[in-house]
């Protein structure tokens, strides 16, 4: 589904990611793990547009997509999370929700006059949907409030909130658990599971905690300065000798 | 009560609803203490109520057995309380030495045998002292902000989410590392979501719920308390 060859980006000096190529199949979940600096989240941002590669293709669904901008891959159906959440601050929950769905009626002027039905009946229906997002991720005592005002953590289930609002071809999650309550963290696991079986969405998952990746994943990515260490099994990964002293230490290895 | 450093029946928020309600927190002398709880419970909010970060409509807090519930967050640090914020906790444009320095700002006296002590604690910093702290890596990050707030040579550490987002290999270097920190003698409270790795360091344990303590008692009983489990640490 997601193809990506000889990808490198440099910045300065630097190779962040150094030509990478992997493959995500179709309705799989994988985990893409590995040392901190391994130049994870700068691969994701290169998949997702948000920066150029210095070499190398990406294509999904055999298309060339590489060097295509993150709101035009955003229809194609790839959405992301980020690490450090990105909130509309000034907006409430709803409205952070309800912005996302895209094309609607009531962004075109001209609508408010003659098709008012139409953009009322579109909005309740995102509204509706937004409220049940809400609802699922715990947050609704909060559906009024600025997004700015939630929790760390409660940033970290706004940004996963976004890409439950519109049907998902591939969904990159970027420590959607770090900051997140571990009993909330099954109930999500839960969820990724679900959109993954019953609306065939594909996951890749940047995630440190190894019992989450191991519920979830089929297959998992180990990066490592930019390069791609190994991929496999998780079970056969977590006996890797490179990976344990590399990454996952003592208490990860179990 | 004898406990070092404590605070009593916190309630008070950002304005609006209270964050904290009927909120309490203890510490001693190298001793850790871990607070826990789902997100948006207060767990973060009864820290920064504890640096004076957070108008309270009631509720004390206590240090070595004074009152300093009216004392500004930069008197509170100068009487010996340090605090790690969960991001913003570096100066990204200074280097690794600087951010150092600057933790040490209130200080007049020589810094030499502290940074001798920082550099031993944590080698990595050494390494990297001359490098700007935005080009390291999250986990030597952290390494930095923990560094920056010992500077001060504080009888109380508090660190908001240390390892979130750091790989497993770093969180057992952390965690280590704050051990060895808690046996100089120093207070430790430690607010974290990898629940189940920081009991197990822990003298003391807060399940913290809607500003409220819910659960409290030895890390290692809150562990195997079977509700806590099911409810707070997934199981």
């Amino acid at each position: 589904m997601l193809e990506i060859k000889n990808l490198s980006k440099q910045f300065g000096g630097i190779r962040a990611v150094d030509s990478v190529s992997l493959e995500i199949e179709q309705g799989s979940i994988t985990g893409l793990i590995g040392p901190n600096g391994a130049g994870k989240t700068t691969l994701f941002n290169v998949i997702c547009g948000t920066i150029e590669p210095s070499s190398g293709s990406i294509y999904f669904r055999n298309k060339d997509i590489t060097g295509i901008p993150s709101h035009q891959l955003f229809y194609e159906g790839i959405l992301r999370t980020f690490q450090i959440a990105h909130e509309f601050s000034k907006l409430t929950v709803l409205e952070n929700l309800m912005v996302v769905p895209g094309f609607q009626s009531g962004e075109k002027l001209m609508n408010a006059w003659i098709n008012r039905n139409k953009i009322k009946e579109e909005e309740k229906k995102i509204k509706d949907k937004a409220f049940e997002v809400i609802e699922f991720l715990n947050l609704s005592h909060l559906s009024y409030e600025l997004a700015g005002n939630l929790s760390g953590g409660q940033k970290k289930l706004l940004e996963l909130g976004r890409t439950m609002m519109v049907d998902a071809r591939i969904v990159l999650l970027d420590e959607v658990g770090a900051g997140v309550n571990r009993t909330l963290l099954n109930e999500i696991a839960e969820v990724i599971l679900k959109l993954n079986q019953e609306k065939g969405y594909t996951f890749c998952m940047i995630e440190h905690d190894i019992e989450f990746i191991s519920k979830l994943c089929s297959k998992v990515i180990v990066m490592s300065e930019g390069k791609v260490l190994t991929e496999g099994k998780i079970e056969d990964v977590k006996k890797n000798e490179e990976v344990i002293s590399a990454y996952l230490g003592r208490s990860g290895a179990v | 009560m004898s406990n070092f450093f404590y605070s009593q029946n916190l309630v008070g928020g950002y304005g609006g609803e209270n964050i904290l309600n009927d909120c309490s927190i203890s510490v001693n002398k190298g001793e850790i203490s871990v607070i826990v709880g789902p997100n948006g419970a207060g767990k973060s909010t009864a820290m920064k109520a504890m640096l004076g970060m957070l108008k309270l409509s009631q509720g004390k807090v206590f240090l070595d057995e004074k009152d300093i519930s009216n004392l500004s967050p930069q008197d509170r640090v100068a009487s010996g309380i340090s605090f790690v914020p969960q991001t913003m906790n570096i100066f990204n444009e200074l280097t690794v030495k600087e951010n150092l320095e600057m933790g040490a700002y209130l200080r007049d006296d020589d810094l030499y045998q502290t940074f001798e002590e920082m550099y031993s604690l944590f080698p990595i910093l050494y390494e990297k002292k001359e490098q700007v702290a935005g080009e390291l890596s999250g986990g030597q990050r952290q390494q930095v902000a923990v560094g920056r707030a010992l500077m001060t040579q504080p009888n109380v550490l508090m660190l908001d989410e240390p390892t979130a987002g750091v790989s497993p290999v770093v969180m057992d270097e952390l965690f280590d590392k704050i051990i060895e920190i808690k046996k100089t003698g120093v207070a430790i409270i430690i607010v974290e979501q990898n629940a189940k790795q920081a009991l197990n360091i822990a003298d003391y344990g807060y399940v913290l719920v809607a500003g409220k303590n819910k659960f409290t008692g030895k890390g290692s009983e809150l562990l195997n308390d079977s509700e806590v489990r099911k409810a707070f640490l997934g199981g």
